[in-house]
């Protein structure tokens, strides 16, 4: 297809966190992503978009070779986290996804309480003594938002917060690790609007300090809270620009069907 | 539940006589499925009185004295349940060591690691297991798995186990084959199939998506099973063990075959005991005089009590643990 390569692909900046090149994943035969090649900013939000089934969801969770898990799945190409291709066998997946953390689309607590929710992560990489695993969670929390609502039951069980909470729980625990890049896959499609709201301005605060990468299904989301945008449909990349440019004069016809609502 | 009269909502005669109908069909429904219900409180409470009532002239002449006497002389009419006691705990509790670790693998490696092809045909296999009936165990650890283990595994665990002061107590005597440890090996490979297929369900009703956040974290499969599979479905894991459980304890063919059958209370595992249900299959026919059979009745009300406390046991532990992972609110 003659717009799936990015022919205007600018060479790998010291500002571009995850380089993406020539990326092909197969769900057994199904081929779910074709030749996808994009670069994601540092500190910036980039957000997917495209209907269901496009491959965006796929994309995001090649990052931190989620699809591993499934034997069945496929994968070519390079995925370079600053230079370093993450794909390669030699690389250990728990370590990269260390460096990659990810938030689902439902909120899912551990059977656990908020405290050990937060800890399990750290606990993995680290060995840190009681009051620095304090000093950690109530850091995670609070970067995430939540500490102020859940400061006084935190030896209370996660299943105890209402939806918005919980996934704001979800991301703490991705924070506490202290990663590099977040992925956030739809993480407010079972969520009400306020908690939306919510989330939305956390992704907001996190870029300073993190390169947020996000799916959703709402394209006002993606508006608001992204930088970058990236339309996908059947696989494909079909067009990657500053979030103002692809909502205001995409390039291609297709994206601008797709955000009008003529189509999708 | 109240409803609305319908009489105010549905004017017509036709429908009032189809609410009429249906109202007195719940009537009875819900009456026939109380009734249900409330008939398996009522065969519990006559098998408990039955057996209180059956027991009481040993239960007169013993007293508490029953439960620890381990004189059982059916000559001097002489009756003390130690040794079926002793029998039937040690042999569940050895079953349940070694079928806990066995059915948690069996459970683990078919949620998460078994490749599709193999998980059908490896589950139904352990569930065949269970199918298998329990004299054919009997007669297999009598007559194969007995020999083979006096001359092999005994052995090995009477020189190793059995020079260990304290623990070797439990590893010393002759290599007879027959015994509580052979009893708790046989109840212990009839009890996998049970808890390792209650343990499959359960994990297998662990969402995906909170296993992919655990992996997601950089957990190995190791943690995300013990830290966030196990604690998710504890209570099904508990009811899986206690199921398995229960049935060590009232198993009676199968361990009437390899128990030995002694009224002598030996610390030695190796050594032959008694259980209560193999107790009970053994004497009951041939039991004259009606201190004896009550005494055997009162051993099996024990059986009962013993399997209540088991299952409160386990409700309690379930209470305790759901307090240390946090309220949830």
């Amino acid at each position: 297809m003659s717009h799936s390569t990015v022919a205007n692909l600018s060479p790998i900046g010291a500002d571009v966190r995850i380089a993406i090149r020539n990326l092909n994943f197969y769900y057994g035969r199904f081929h779910a992503l074709k030749n996808v090649s994009m670069n994601i900013k540092s500190n910036k939000v980039t957000a997917f978009i495209g209907p269901s089934g496009c491959g965006k969801s796929t994309l995001l969770r090649t990052f931190n070779r989620l699809h591993e898990l499934y034997p069945q799945n496929r994968i070519t190409g390079q995925i370079l986290l600053d230079g370093v291709n993450v794909l390669d066998k030699k690389e250990d997946p728990t370590l990269l996804r260390a460096r990659v953390g990810m938030v689902f689309q439902k909120p899912t607590p551990f059977p656990m309480s908020i405290y050990e929710n937060i800890a399990f992560g750290v606990r993995l990489y680290e060995k840190l003594s009681h009051a620095e695993m304090d000093d950690r969670v109530e850091w995670a929390l609070t970067k995430a938002a939540l500490w102020s609502e859940v400061k006084d039951k935190l030896k209370q069980s996660g299943y105890g917060l209402s939806g918005g909470q919980q996934q704001r729980l979800c991301i703490a625990r991705c924070i506490a690790i202290r990663p590099e890049v977040i992925l956030l896959d739809e993480p407010c499609s079972a969520l009400d609007p306020i908690s939306t709201a919510h989330i939305e301005e956390l992704v907001h605060d996190l870029k300073s300090d993190y390169t947020v990468v996000m799916v959703t299904h709402n394209m006002q989301q993606a508006a608001r809270v992204s930088d970058f945008t990236a339309y996908m449909y059947l696989g494909e990349l079909i067009e990657f620009d500053e979030t103002d440019r692809i909502f205001t004069k995409p390039n291609q016809k297709a994206t601008e069907d797709y955000i009008t609502g003529k189509f999708g | 539940m109240k409803l609305v009269d319908p009489q105010q909502t549905l004017p017509a005669s036709g429908a009032r006589t189809r609410i009429r109908a249906a109202r007195w069909e719940d009537t009875l429904f819900e009456w026939v499925t109380r009734g249900f219900a409330f008939l398996v409180l009522a065969v519990l409470a006559a098998i408990l009185i039955s057996l209180v009532w059956t027991g009481m002239p040993s239960i007169r002449a013993f007293g508490w004295s029953f439960l620890w006497s381990d004189d059982w002389d059916p000559v001097r009419d002489q009756y003390g349940a130690l040794i079926p006691i002793y029998g039937t705990l040690v042999s569940s509790l050895v079953a349940l060591a070694i079928a806990l670790p066995i059915s948690f693998g069996i459970a683990i490696f078919l949620t998460e690691m078994a490749p599709v092809w193999l998980k059908r045909p490896m589950g139904t296999a352990i569930e065949l297991l269970a199918a298998i009936p329990s004299i054919i165990y009997g007669m297999w650890g009598l007559f194969s798995f007995a020999p083979a283990f006096s001359h092999t595994v005994q052995p090995f665990l009477i020189q190793t186990l059995g020079a260990i002061p304290l623990v070797g107590k439990l590893f010393q005597g002759p290599p007879l084959g027959i015994g509580l440890l052979t009893a708790g090996v046989i109840l212990a490979i009839m009890v996998i199939p049970f808890i390792s297929s209650v343990m499959r369900d359960v994990f297998e009703l662990v969402p995906v998506v909170l296993k992919e956040s655990a992996y997601g974290l950089g957990a190995t499969t190791w943690e995300v099973v013990w830290k966030v599979v196990l604690p998710y479905t504890r209570a099904g894991v508990v009811g899986g063990v206690m199921l398995g459980l229960g049935r060590a304890l009232g198993e009676t063919m199968a361990v009437t075959f390899v128990i030995g059958n002694t009224q002598h209370l030996s610390p030695s595992l190796l050594a032959p005991g008694n259980s209560i249900a193999s107790s009970l299959a053994n004497e009951f026919a041939e039991a004259v005089g009606d201190l004896y059979t009550s005494a055997l009745i009162e051993l099996g009300l024990l059986l009962f009590v013993i399997t209540t406390i088991v299952l409160a046991i386990a409700k309690l532990m379930l209470l305790r643990m759901g307090r240390s992972e946090g309220k949830r609110s």
